[in-house]
């Protein structure tokens, strides 16, 4: 029984403690920062305003409820093993950040390192897999592609079967690959930013954006109108819906994305496995649930319903990996949106108002990317200057041709 | 031996009662009966613990007989989390517990239970992450602990399939709603479909009392079915369930191991309601159910639920209940009304009459186990002070089956699919729906209708539009809506808090009140944040019997409506689905060319390339090497054939054609003159190099373009997609697939075409490189291509698809004398590389413009427009980062670079080795690699890191590596 818990069941009555701001308070006249959107990423940003620079009258303001949109939707995969040298760098500090976390939060993200293997079934995608491998080991982070004797070795189970239309051929094995309850991340951010004297307001949705004389002044709410020192955007799925509000048009599309969750099994399957073939991959959370997921749909939509064709083409491909899991029962199918860039990789830092911050562009890698994001946004936002780590992923590359192609490292792995 | 609880026909409408099963429980035999689900036939023998609950290990047991609870789920050998209320018995299936360690009525991991209070909402949130590092100890025992059934890893899959099916109308539930929805529907003449998740036709008819000689709904019943059978514009499927709604009015069903995927003109939802538990103390025991289980078990299953019932009651539903019992021989021993002044039916006067004890205004306050058998043993009940509060002194009645008649939910999971919205009505302390879609309607007790007359109506009403929409005959729509007569069915607080607590709320995740309560206390105020802070809702069950307890107690919590509390979104599927189900047969189709038996005959290896099986060499696998060498040497000094089949190609023809070409393509192709190709690159609006192929004017208005192998199906969709924006005036075919290729090249290869091609001048004044001719290979209709792929005198000869083999078969007999051979891909590989011609996606990547891969000369600058010139203007003028070179390895004991092998500056990554092959005809490693700009001359020096690290220094060479001045191609 850890220490932890002992004060639950010694005491008489149950010890809460509001981890957030209570529903009834006021909107205040004027914050000097406000967060549009209460995801990881917002409340990240908050966090990091308040405890690193001291920047605590901050609002994050969210028409749903906190961490309703990516951060509860996504399939809850870190790892860094992309291809560019900007994007495993940035990726890499995410995931260490995200190992410290339940320390720094004093709340448990319960993060499990179990690693995450990609499948190669051709040609083509070895020699992709091996750039990603020399790239990643390049810069320090831990990626192989591995034979199938090593496959095996990783995931007995897996179907290695030669007689099969697409054979596994390789893998591209992720040490670093992990997992964490991620409804927990936005709640241990939010909690500690609210401890710190951020304002978290759900149910609370900017309507429209002032700026005037090409800064930005205020923001009106369906609470009323709020008086603001800087805005920052980070609102995953509708980010370009948000900035046009600020003038500001985003390269961006959005897509749905779609994943499905079984019901509870007894463990069987340690890492995360994918294969970009198949356009599949799952893993089984602690709870004993195989959560599968995909590819975003093939048409821009802001409708999160389910579909059937993405079950049957998730429930065919995980079958043809684990084809045991025939008999696994799937509980549970749902949607999210992905804001995709033409490069597959986010926007971050200054846009064309002078003091409202981008957070956007964050297709299938925001999750992953929430506490380096936070921690370079908020220092951005305090300091005014872009951190180095992200200057590359500024809107303007878009402007000068230098985009950051990470398209060959985040098809259906996630 | 006789089953204990059998009761005698006429009870068990399901039963055969001459066939029985002999099956096993948990090592023990059991008898049942055909009929039975496994959950039934152990009931009857008395077995009544059935699971283990997910967290504390509580016993559980029947609670709805109806799917709606994972306190049925069972093991069997190859299927885990089996509901045994669902699932038919079989002779000799052996079912087993799941989820306990020891055996299942003595679980040692029921101690956790007593350690419940240090075990709050959310406590994995709150402790096991310090010191540092300990989090993974405990991650690796929680683990062991999670799950449920086990997955039987060694499980070959069953055959699923799938069936696609149309009708006009589709009724989902088969109960008196459905029933007479899909009958007037069927007036109008339109083809209906009927289906219920049970085996037999009649929903509640089949176990529900309407009145009190227990005839009405037999007799209901009995009419009903005979006109649906009788009707043949019904088609009727039992045991299928509905198990989604997706956007117009597509169904998937399940029945058996088939999926059925249903276009519906028009559905009718009649999809009735479940039945909600009250929330008191120890709610959870095995003896406690909701009151339409205790009538299904004895109605469906001739089971007797228990020897001394308590019935709960919230509505009269329970008195039709109490009856039933009375009927079974079960001695009621009190109805606990939880209403302060029932308003009674005739069902529940005639109740009293027989002189049952009713205590009123009374909550059963805590149930009380057995403490030999864990059962129910008895019930705490006591005065309702006001809502939720009970008074202070209680009165124990023993019994062991308690029947909770605590009110309703409607099934709103498809409803709510379908885009309809759940409110609640504080009148009727209950959920409603609303704002359904178009060609969708609902009917019967999802409405709140509960009077038997007043569902006809309305699913009569309900069946007669959808008809008129879809058939051929309009029949008469009353403007009148039918009223609903009948009282209320739900209360608006049946939750009775406790301070010992165990008053569960959801039963698949042991969530008391002080769970939900303690959430909201803790800031999780918002119900999606509560579900996901407390996992109320996020079991098996998916809040099925939790929803509207769990929207009730936050609501009251943050002083807000239930209506704007609401419950979590209602997401497919409708019951818990096997991948198998969705999965269906494996497809995935392989695509080979009209000569894949040749490459087979001739011992090739076979790659894949996307969908297609192209031959990699041609031998054994062992002597991979020599075959590809030996290949390579053959084309260079004698004549090779490659298949090229699989390349994509697109006939544009049109007024326009030479136009579109001009936009899509970064060449120019106005002046090009009929009868020559022209090498054609492709960019996307971003600049980057995405395909490749040769466009061949064949008319003044057609060109015939070709595309590579994994980029034509792309190619062609961008095309369209162009086009559709330009309107000029082209038609774009993709016709890859009907025609077929192969690439004969070497010194020889006119020499062999000559004895095939009597009516081509292949001489080379006639037919220079860069020609196009259209003529005849051994008699086959041929469109020749002298193009130079490999660096030889080539000629692509693209032939209808069906005389592919015909074609290899040719050339191969008239080449025997020149010593033509097959070669494979491998080999031209390293022909191609050779020659310095680069592949698209492998020396190129997402980022790759012309200028970077040495493609400038294939871009015009002249042209006003071509998809991506923006862009290219825009990156010329950049300084470079990167750009494509060849290199050589003069080392001979170097390791050779591997494919994506890095190039670096330093320790800095410049760039990376794309392709790299010993080349036997310059006798050294030769490959592309991306460089540093500032070491593209020849005679530079870059360095690879190669395998372990190793760093290999290469020299920079002038492309191509083989006949710089192009002589043998034109040759």
């Amino acid at each position: 029984m850890p220490f932890g818990l002992l004060k639950y069941g010694l005491t008489k009555t149950y010890p809460a403690k509001h981890h957030f701001t209570q529903a009834a308070t006021e909107l205040k006249k004027r914050y000097d920062v406000v967060i549009i959107g209460a995801g990881g990423h917002g409340t990240s940003i908050a966090y990091y305003l308040a405890k690193y620079h001291g920047v605590t009258n901050v609002a994050v303001l969210d028409k749903g409820y906190l961490g309703g949109g990516g951060t509860t939707r996504n399939t809850a995969v870190i790892r860094s093993n992309y291809l560019t040298e900007e994007g495993v760098t940035f990726y890499r500090e995410s995931v260490k950040l995200f190992q410290d976390m339940s320390n720094e939060f004093g709340f448990n993200i319960m993060m499990e390192n179990r690693g995450q293997l990609t499948l190669a079934h051709n040609d083509a995608t070895i020699r992709s897999f091996r750039w990603r491998a020399e790239v990643n080991q390049h810069l320090g982070v831990r990626s192989e592609l591995v034979d199938r004797k090593t496959i095996k070795e990783l995931v007995p189970n897996l179907n290695m079967s030669e007689d099969v239309r697409y054979p596994i051929v390789a893998g591209l094995w992720h040490a670093d690959g992990a997992t964490a309850r991620h409804d927990a991340v936005a709640w241990g951010y939010a909690r500690g930013a609210c401890e710190r004297g951020v304002e978290l307001h759900q149910l609370t949705e900017v309507q429209d954006i002032e700026v005037t004389g090409g800064s930005v002044t205020a923001v009106t709410t369906n609470r009323g109108h709020v008086e603001c020192g800087c805005v920052v955007q980070a609102v995953a799925g509708h980010s370009s819906l948000v900035g046009i509000k600020a003038g500001i048009r985003l390269p961006i599309h959005s897509y749905p994305l779609q994943a499905m969750v079984t019901q509870a099994y007894k463990p069987l399957l340690t890492p995360h496995v994918s294969s970009p073939q198949f356009h599949v991959y799952l893993h089984q959370t602690s709870r004993g649930e195989f959560v599968i997921g995909g590819g975003s749909d093939p048409y821009p939509l802001y409708s999160t319903r389910a579909t059937l064709e993405q079950r049957e083409s998730l429930a065919a491909a995980s079958l043809e990996l684990f084809p045991f899991l025939s008999q696994v029962r799937v509980m549970r199918q749902w949607a999210g949106t992905t804001d995709m860039t033409p490069d597959y990789s986010p926007v971050m830092g200054l846009s064309p108002v002078e003091n409202y911050y981008l957070d956007a562009g964050w297709g299938t890698w925001g999750f992953k990317a929430t506490p380096i994001c936070g921690k370079t946004m908020a220092e951005l936002v305090a300091t005014g200057r872009v951190p180095e780590i992200i200057q590359p992923f500024e809107l303007e590359r878009f402007y000068r041709f230098e985009q950051i192609n990470e398209a060959g490292a985040t098809a259906a792995s996630h | 031996m006789p089953s204990t609880n059998r009761l005698p026909a006429p009870y068990g409408l399901l039963l055969d009662r001459d066939n029985p099963i002999a099956f096993s429980f948990e090592n023990k035999r059991y008898q049942g009966i055909a009929g039975d689900s496994i959950a039934s036939a152990l009931a009857a023998n008395d077995r009544w613990l059935l699971s283990r609950s997910f967290k504390y290990h509580r016993p559980r047991s029947i609670l709805t007989m109806a799917g709606q609870d994972a306190n049925t789920l069972v093991q069997l050998p190859a299927d885990p989390n089996v509901l045994a209320d669902r699932e038919p018995v079989v002779t000799d299936m052996e079912v087993r517990g799941q989820n306990y360690s020891g055996s299942l009525d003595r679980d040692r991991d029921a101690l956790i239970e007593r350690f419940s209070k240090f075990l709050p909402v959310g406590f994995y949130y709150k402790a096991f992450f310090r010191p540092r590092g300990i989090w993974e100890m405990w991650a690796r025992l929680i683990r062991q602990k999670a799950g449920l059934g086990v997955v039987d890893q060694s499980h070959e899959p069953d055959y699923f399939d799938k069936q696609y099916l149309f009708y006009d109308v589709v009724v989902v539930g088969a109960g008196p709603a459905g029933m007479e929805a899909a009958l007037r529907a069927a007036d109008s003449g339109c083809e209906v479909l009927l289906l219920d998740e049970n085996p037999v036709l009649g929903g509640s008819l089949n176990y529900a009392r309407l009145d009190v000689e227990g005839q009405r709904a037999r007799n209901l019943r009995t009419t009903m079915i005979a006109d649906v059978e009788a009707n043949s514009r019904i088609d009727v499927m039992v045991d299928t369930v509905c198990n989604g709604w997706f956007a117009d009015n597509w169904l998937p069903l399940i029945r058996g191991r088939r999926l059925y995927k249903v276009r519906a003109r028009e559905t009718i939802l009649c999809v009735g309601s479940m039945e909600q538990h009250a929330v008191f103390r120890n709610n959870d025991l095995p003896g406690i159910m909701m009151s339409s289980a205790a009538q299904r078990l004895m109605h469906l299953y001739a089971v007797r639920p228990g020897r001394a019932a308590v019935v709960l009651a919230g509505n009269n539903d329970a008195y039709g209940v109490a009856l039933d019992l009375l009927d079974a021989g079960v001695d009621v021993k009190r109805i606990v009304d939880l209403r302060e002044d029932p308003h009674y039916d005739d069902i529940a006067r005639s109740v009293i009459a027989r002189n049952i004890a009713v205590t009123d205004g009374h909550a059963v306050y805590a149930a009380l186990p057995d403490p030999k058998t864990g059962h129910l043993g008895s019930v705490d009940i006591r005065k309702i002070v006001s809502d939720g509060v009970c008074g202070g002194k209680g009165e124990i009645i023993e019994c062991d089956l308690l029947c909770m008649a605590a009110g309703y939910t409607p099934t709103y999971q498809l409803i709510c699919q379908a885009g309809g919205q759940l409110d609640y009505d504080d009148d009727k302390s209950s959920f409603t729906l609303t704002k359904l879609p178009v060609s969708c309607q609902i009917a019967g007790s999802v409405t709140g209708t509960w009077s038997i007359d007043s569902v006809i109506a309305e699913a009569g009403h309900a069946g007669t539009v959808a008809g008129n929409a879809t058939g051929a005959v309009q029949q008469h729509i009353s403007l009148e809506q039918p009223e609903n007569d009948a009282d209320n069915v739900n209360l608006p607080w049946p939750i009775f808090p406790h301070p010992d607590g165990k008053e569960f709320v959801d039963f698949d995740e042991d969530l008391q009140i002080a769970d939900i309560l303690n959430a909201v206390g803790d800031g999780y105020e918002h119900l999606q944040l509560v579900k996901r802070y407390s996992t109320s809702g996020m079991g098996p069950s998916q809040g099925r019997h939790s929803a509207l307890a769990t929207a009730r107690l936050v609501a009251r919590a943050t002083n807000k409506t239930i209506a704007s509390t609401g419950v979590s979104t209602a997401r497919p599927p409708f019951v818990a689905e096997r991948l198998a189900h969705s999965a269906g047969r494996s497809f995935y189709p392989a695509r080979r060319s009209n000569m894949h038996y040749r490459h087979l005959e001739a011992g090739a290896q076979m790659l894949h390339a996307g969908a297609w099986y192209r031959p990699a060499y041609y031998g054994p696998k062992e002597s991979r090497v020599d075959a590809i060498r030996s290949e390579v040497s053959n084309v260079r000094n004698n004549v090779g054939l490659v298949d090229v089949s699989t390349l994509g190609g697109i006939e544009v023809r049109g007024a326009d054609a030479g136009e579109f070409l001009n936009r899509i393509y970064t060449f120019n192709f106005a002046k090009q003159p009929v009868g020559r190709a022209r090498y054609a690159l492709l960019t996307n609006e971003a600049g980057t190099v995405i395909d490749d192929g040769v466009a061949c004017r064949i008319h003044e208005h057609h060109y015939y373009v070709t595309a590579t192998t994994g980029g034509v199906d792309r190619v062609y969709q961008s095309m369209l997609k162009w086009n559709a924006q330009w309107r000029l005036d082209v038609d774009i075919a993709n016709v890859s697939s009907a025609l077929c290729g192969v690439n004969i090249a070497g010194p020889k290869a006119r020499r062999v075409l000559e004895a095939l091609c009597p009516d081509v001048d292949l001489s080379a004044a006639a037919f220079p490189y860069m020609g196009v001719r259209e003529g005849s290979v051994a008699g086959l209709p041929a469109r020749l291509i002298r193009v130079g792929f490999v660096g030889e005198l080539g000629y692509e000869i693209h032939v209808p698809q069906h005389f592919g083999e015909a074609l290899w078969d040719a050339l191969l007999t008239a080449g025997s004398e020149h010593k033509i051979a097959p070669f494979g891909i491998e080999a031209q590989r390293v022909l191609r590389l050779e020659k310095g011609h680069i592949i698209i996606g492998q020396d190129t990547d997402a980022m790759s413009h012309p200028m970077e891969v040495q493609m400038g000369w294939a871009v015009s600058h002249k042209k006003p427009f071509f998809v991506g010139k923006r862009t290219i203007a825009e990156l010329e003028k950049k300084q470079q980062k990167r750009r494509l070179v060849g290199f050589v390895i003069n080392d001979p004991n170097a390791p050779i670079p591997l494919e994506s092998h890095l190039v670096l500056d330093g320790e800095e990554m410049v760039g990376r080795v794309t392709s790299c092959e010993y080349s036997p005809t310059l006798d050294k490693p030769v490959g592309l690699a991306y460089a540093q700009p500032s070491k593209t001359e020849s005679g530079s020096k870059i360095v690879i890191k190669s395998t372990g690290g190793t760093r290999v220094p290469a020299d920079i060479v002038d492309l191509p590596f083989y006949d710089p001045d192009n002589r043998r191609q034109q040759l």
